[in-house]
């Protein structure tokens, strides 16, 4: 469990992420600030308390494995391996500017810590579920997280991948959903309804928990104690809100996918970040 | 074709403990050797080949060969965008198996045809496109597929195919054989189609014809020396393919020719762009598409101004 200090030190690593994700959407007046600011908590939870890694040594064989399936919010990804240190700063300023290192959606290795070519929905399930069948059949000690969007969860891809991690008992493998309700063009319920969400999964053979991905506790409590069950893959159900931290306005909208901040709305949330 | 692939296969991953063998469910009456000998190298991944494909690429991230095998669309279409990002665009070393090649399932309809897979694979880059002609070629295909790193597309007709080759050829991916030299006529024939090319070889000899011979194993990299030789060798040149016209051996052997202003009698013969309101089995979906090895014969010599 997190001590105050420890959980101090992550609520300010998300706030520094926060920011750098507002800057990236500034300067490439870029879409998709409001999916990106939805997992932060979870990222920063992941790469700095959970995820056995290896910052220096981003191939190491020992790593765990993090398939970001919803790589259209790839400046959450990006800021939070810049600031765990896979790569220097710097990068985040080419965030899809011409001659950058950093595309829209995430390619294969274009930093160290990047593991898959992603941005079409509902691949990076199977992507980590063949990554975690070799871990199981290996015997390697390696786990497989990824993270979901719930828009994605529209896919029958998915669904074809949690069927299939469901029947080969995949334990080493975690999906996580960033359950902010709102995809493209509407809120999830009202687009094409995902409730009732966990019975879903759980009749499809996972071992399911509900938290709220905003708070350290709750993210930190339930995945130092994976899995979830011995002989079922893992799904934690991140109840978040899109936007959250950033642009006030756009908060919770559809809006919040598409609207890159002004210089001055920009401004105002990062400062807001600052005080809070 | 099935035969000489599987029996590949096992004999190559016997010795290879990273190839992986996937199926969407098909099988039947193939597998059955392998999955006794190597069951742990051996996934049903179910009905589910956009699964199967993305599994693929992620075991292939972990080091392992993946072998994912369904029937031409179902190995192509349904996981195209599977096949684009996760393995080509990653350029993965995963081995994409398509059985059926044509109207290989000639009576089950369209669904089942493999008519356009060489036209959109071919646009996907970091991907080799194999299409071996006989069961002596697949053999080789195989091999070759296994040694090779990097995405490969292995394109199969079904079974009884007869060997077209007399003895065993050199096999190089990219590299055309020639199988008979001729001065007036080049036929080039791939994937099921090689068996054509060699009948209708046969008949325009017998009318006469000085024949060139050349199966085209590799669509991609296509090899366009033996291409352009061909039209220094010979006056007019014939592409023959089970597939749509367009797209395939025939469009790619087209681009050669316009990019290096050759000038030559030339032809695509190939299905056409139509969907065949018609039932039967692949001798009679080929006539019924112009298909026949008299057909296509009497359409060269047509072209050749043989025929009125």
């Amino acid at each position: 469990m997190l001590n105050s200090k420890e959980l101090e030190s992550l609520k300010k690593l998300a706030k520094v992420a926060r920011e750098d994700i507002i800057r990236m959407s500034l300067h490439a007046k870029s879409a998709h600030m409001g999916g990106s600011l939805s997992c932060v908590e979870i990222l920063v939870a992941l790469y700095f308390k959970i995820m056995n890694i290896f910052p220096k040594e981003p191939e190491n064989q020992e790593r765990d494995r993090l398939i970001f399936s919803k790589a259209h919010d790839a400046k959450a990804l990006y800021a939070t391996l810049a600031e765990r240190g896979f790569f220097g700063r710097k990068i985040l300023e080419g965030y899809e500017l011409d001659g950058g290192r950093l595309p829209g959606h995430t390619t294969r290795h274009c930093v160290p810590g990047v593991e898959v070519s992603a941005g079409a929905l509902g691949h990076g399930l199977s992507m980590a579920a063949g990554m975690a069948y070799v871990g199981k059949q290996d015997n390697r000690k390696f786990r497989v997280f990824t993270i979901l969007s719930d828009g994605e969860c529209d896919e029958g891809s998915t669904w074809e991948a949690i069927l299939f991690a469901g029947h080969h008992g995949l334990d080493n493998l975690v999906a996580i959903v960033d359950y902010n309700k709102l995809q493209g063009f509407g809120f999830t319920k009202d687009v094409l309804d995902l409730e009732p969400f966990a019975a879903k999964w759980l009749s499809f053979g996972w071992e399911v928990k509900e938290i709220n991905g905003h708070n350290f506790k709750e993210i930190v409590g339930i995945l130092s104690k994976l899995p979830l069950k011995i002989g079922k893959p893992s799904v934690i159900i991140a109840h978040t809100i899109k936007g959250l931290g950033g642009v006030p306005i756009y908060m919770n909208k559809v809006s919040s996918q598409y609207r890159p901040p002004s210089e001055k709305e920009a401004k105002e949330a990062i400062k807001k970040l600052k005080k809070g | 074709m099935r035969v000489a692939f599987v029996n590949t296969l096992l004999e190559t991953a016997k010795k290879n403990k990273s190839i992986m063998l996937l199926t969407g469910d098909l099988g039947f009456s193939v597998f059955e050797k392998y999955i006794e000998e190597l069951p742990k190298r051996y996934l049903n991944m179910g009905v589910a080949e956009q699964n199967m494909t993305g599994v693929a690429a992620g075991m292939a991230m972990e080091g392992r060969i993946p072998v994912i095998y369904s029937i031409v669309p179902f190995a192509t279409m349904r996981n195209f965008e599977q096949i684009r990002n996760d393995i080509c665009y990653q350029n993965l070393n995963v081995k994409i198996v398509g059985v059926g090649a044509g109207f290989s399932y000639g009576p089950y309809g369209h669904t089942h045809h493999g008519l356009e897979d060489i036209g959109i694979l071919r646009t996907l880059a970091n991907l080799t496109i194999l299409c071996p002609g006989d069961p002596i070629e697949t053999t080789l295909a195989t091999e070759a597929m296994l040694d090779y790193i990097g995405p490969v597309y292995l394109r199969l007709g079904r079974a009884g195919e007869p060997n077209i080759h007399k003895t065993i050829p050199s096999f190089k991916i990219g590299k055309g054989i020639l199988i008979e030299d001729g001065k007036d006529v080049t036929i080039i024939g791939t994937s099921t189609f090689l068996q054509r090319a060699w009948e209708v070889t046969n008949s325009l000899k017998e009318e006469g014809l000085s024949v060139r011979l050349i199966s085209m194993h590799t669509i991609k990299p296509l090899d366009t020396q033996i291409i352009l030789e061909s039209t220094r060798k010979t006056t007019a040149l014939f592409t023959l393919e089970e597939h749509s016209v367009i797209g395939g051996l025939g469009s790619a052997v087209a681009e050669v020719l316009t990019e290096n202003r050759v000038n030559v009698i030339f032809k695509r013969i190939g299905v056409p762009d139509r969907f065949t309101k018609a039932i039967g089995n692949q001798e009679y979906m080929r006539k019924v598409n112009g298909l026949s090895a008299q057909q296509i014969t009497e359409t060269i010599l047509k072209s050749l101004g043989r025929r009125k």
